[in-house]
């Protein structure tokens, strides 16, 4: 860990909106690349990116797609930068491929998603939290990625500042997901000094070139390999076919069970590390509100309304949505009557409480199709017949 | 497996030309021997391991070394190189 | 007597090791490869310093066989990975290496862009007027009335004239070549390396088993001979007179060759024009291995 570059940080009291504090956490965080293309509610963040990169070293690209967008950045974090790309619904669809290409590669990055409903374009400009499964399942084939949820401005610092962070540290695609409201909404945010904010360096093999590294052998003791960059020398090949630790292209059984086996674990193993969430009166609950992003925000009201009514509601706000706080949650399933999920799609991580939970206790959707926020007497409602 | 042909020189050359051709990685396009500028090459009658003619020196005395068989070859397997006549000895 | 043995001067650039190529014999991906090494040679560049980037397909497979830092992105994309990479890194030499599916269909408008922006890249398509590694279908340079497995009874739409596009769109130099000119293609791939902005050499070569056999033209040597046969070298041709045509002549030469600021030029000067001393410009993280 050293010390955020001090030239980045904005260091005091803001009033910022999400987008806004998106692109400070990402300055701070050491992103000196970015690629976007522009799409509503997601283009604050790369507007603000291109005002204040030319004021502290930094190189931003508007780019033809999001098809271009969202590899590029892999280009620059190859050429030695920390880079992101910034979209919406729509381009978080054409970027998926990348996605994929970003994981089977391990090139450390981050994507930010401010969402909108959907289908297709469906409600630009307004709320929605329905791209949560296709972070997790939205490429194809198998792979992990980690997905972050702010619920106010000064997390959309705190957070995309951690992504960066967590990015080098497991050399994984990270993904910031807003909704529109917390991409949009103007509060409070604190930048601290850039001694208190510690920043991850790439984590740079020590082998010079001719000294054996290979660009996908972990170190002992690790699932993580070493990072190098272009042009130093080591006539790296990298590839989105299956590979063998040279980053060869190996097409053959036994290759990709082990290179799928160390890309899974790598974030399998290390959960604790990376799991965050935040709960409130859990212990004695009957009830347990699992929510996120905006929604959250909206549950504290219906939660306060059941409680008032004498009902022992507790609340787990998912700070990672993946990888998802299995454990938490499980050890709360023998001991609650329910889980009530309240979100603004029709049902997506209450698929993931309902899978973890097995059966042991109810899971409650309160689906919401997006558009605007949920109305809190429904979530109310929800949790006062789920105690019934 | 890789061979070498070496052509006699003729006395007036300051150099030779050699082509070295390994006939293992072949394919038998026979790009080298079509595009040869000299006609110094030929496809042999046998087969390397994968079942193709690769190309062999049929007449040295023509050879001057130019690499445009290298340069032709998609597969890396053949090139030549001019050797000084001095240095050779 | 026997010559010492020399070692291939191509194999320095290669990865050795991953020998013999994937690509079907007759085809002329290889010779291009060969002679871009010459070109190389010849550069006199630090090799570590180049970088190679391909998409998918038969000339996609480009980056893993050449021994220099090479990315094999995905379809279409290698354009938008190179745009990146230079950017992010200025002291690399970019160059993208694939086909014509690849570069002017699935990444048609990133090779547009690409050129418009001028941004800092060699670009080398070579053109077998097919989609190989997934069977021969019709690409955007396939000509009439060719077969190709998504037109078995023939091609019936019009087709780009490369040169052309990447002129209209503002490539600083343009050429067209054949794998029949290998001597000339090296040549101007050298030229080309040592350009800054948007290069693109368009190579026509031969795809025998798909391209050719399906529609009755004999192997990779047959057509090079065609080539040899119907070539026409016209140096400073304008583009708009060198389009092909199915077993018509084919115009090769340099086209364009001309100055413009780069991408990253373009972007300097404005920023400094704009922000004065407040502009603090971006450091490259090529200035210093990552290991000293």
């Amino acid at each position: 860990m050293s010390n955020a570059n001090s030239t980045g940080v904005l260091s005091g009291n803001h009033y910022l909106d999400g987008d806004h504090a998106c692109a400070e956490g990402a300055i701070a965080g050491g992103c000196r690349f970015a690629a976007g293309y522009p799409i509503t509610p997601s283009t604050e963040v790369v507007e603000r990116i291109a005002s204040r990169f030319p004021l502290v070293g930094g190189r931003f690209q508007q780019f033809e797609d999001e098809l271009g967008a969202s590899i590029a950045l892999l280009g620059g974090v190859w050429g030695g930068a920390k880079a992101m790309t910034v979209t919406s619904g729509p381009g978080f669809s054409l970027m998926m491929e990348h996605l994929g290409y970003a994981a089977i590669t391990e090139t450390p990055c981050v994507y930010i998603d401010v969402q909108r409903p959907g289908p297709s374009t469906g409600l630009p400009t307004a709320p929605a939290q329905g791209d949560m499964m296709q972070a997790r399942f939205g490429s194809h084939g198998d792979f992990r990625v980690i997905a972050l949820c702010p619920n106010s401005p000064q997390e959309c610092f705190d957070l995309t500042f951690r992504a960066f962070n967590l990015a080098e540290e497991y050399r994984v695609p990270v993904l910031v997901m807003l909704d529109e409201v917390v991409g949009h909404m103007t509060e409070k945010v604190v930048i601290p000094t850039p001694d208190k904010l510690q920043v991850t360096p790439r984590r740079y093999t020590k082998k010079k070139p001719g000294e054996g590294f290979k660009l996908y052998e972990a170190p002992a003791g690790s699932l993580v390999p070493e990072m190098v960059k272009a042009g130093d020398g080591y006539r790296i090949h990298v590839t989105g076919l299956t590979h063998d630790e040279r980053g060869y292209p190996a097409m053959n059984v036994p290759t990709q069970e082990k290179m799928q086996a160390r890309l899974m674990d790598k974030l399998l193993n290390n959960v604790d590390q990376i799991v965050s969430w935040e709960e409130k009166n859990l212990a004695g609950a009957e009830v347990v509100v699992v929510s996120y992003g905006i929604t959250s925000r909206v549950a504290e009201k219906a939660i306060q309304a059941a409680r008032d009514q004498g009902v022992k509601v507790g609340s787990f706000r998912l700070i990672t949505a993946w990888p998802f706080p299995e454990k938490q949650i499980k050890a709360l399933a023998g001991k609650v009557k329910a889980f009530v999920v309240p979100e603004l799609n029709l049902g997506q991580m209450a698929l993931e409480v309902e899978r973890v939970v097995g059966g042991k206790t109810k899971t409650v959707s309160v689906p919401h199709p997006g558009g605007t926020v949920h109305n809190p007497e429904v979530i109310t409602k929800a949790i006062l017949e789920a105690v019934r | 497996m890789t061979t070498t042909a070496t052509p006699a020189p003729k006395k007036d050359k300051k150099f030779k030309g050699v082509v070295v051709i390994n006939r293992e990685s072949c394919k038998g396009c026979a790009f080298c021997v079509e595009f040869c500028p000299l006609g110094a090459l030929d496809l042999e009658k046998d087969y390397n391991a994968k079942g193709y003619h690769p190309p062999y020196l049929a007449k040295p005395e023509l050879c001057n070394g130019c690499d445009t068989c290298g340069l032709y070859c998609p597969d890396f397997s053949i090139f030549g190189y001019r050797e000084k006549l001095e240095q050779a000895a | 007597m026997s010559a010492p043995v020399k070692e291939n001067p191509v194999n320095k650039y290669l990865r050795t090791e991953r020998m013999p190529s994937i690509w079907c014999p007759g085809c002329g991906i290889g010779t291009t490869v060969n002679c871009f090494t010459r070109a190389l040679d010849a550069s006199g560049f630090d090799l570590d310093k180049v970088a190679i980037v391909s998409g998918i397909g038969c000339t996609g497979r480009v980056a893993g066989y050449l021994k220099l830092d090479s990315f094999h992105t995905t379809h279409g994309r290698a354009i938008p990975f190179a745009t990146g990479l230079q950017l992010a890194n200025p002291d690399l030499k970019v160059v993208v290496y694939s086909g014509d599916g690849d570069l002017t269909a699935i990444g048609g408008n990133h090779l547009v862009h690409a050129a418009r922006r001028n941004a800092d890249m060699l670009v080398v398509c070579v053109n077998n007027f097919t989609y190989g590694m997934t069977g021969g279908q019709v690409t955007p340079t396939t000509f009439r009335p060719a077969i190709a497995s998504t037109t078995p009874y023939g091609a019936y739409e019009e087709t780009f004239n490369l040169p052309r596009l990447a002129d209209s769109c503002g490539a600083v130099y343009v050429a067209r070549w054949t794998a029949y000119h290998v001597r000339q293609l090296a040549k101007s791939m050298g030229e080309a390396l040592n350009k800054k902005g948007f290069r693109f050499i368009e190579i026509i070569a031969p795809c025998p088993t798909l391209y050719l056999r399906r529609n009755k033209l004999g192997d990779g040597l047959d057509e090079m001979k065609f080539y040899r046969e119907k070539s026409v070298i016209k140096h400073g041709a304008d583009t708009r007179e060198v389009n092909l045509d199915f077993r018509q002549e084919i115009t090769v030469g340099k086209f364009v060759d001309r100055e413009r600021p780069t991408l990253e030029e373009a972007m300097e000067k404005q920023m400094t024009k704009t922000l004065g001393s407040k502009y603090v410009p971006y450091q490259s993280p090529g200035k210093k291995p990552a290991w000293s």
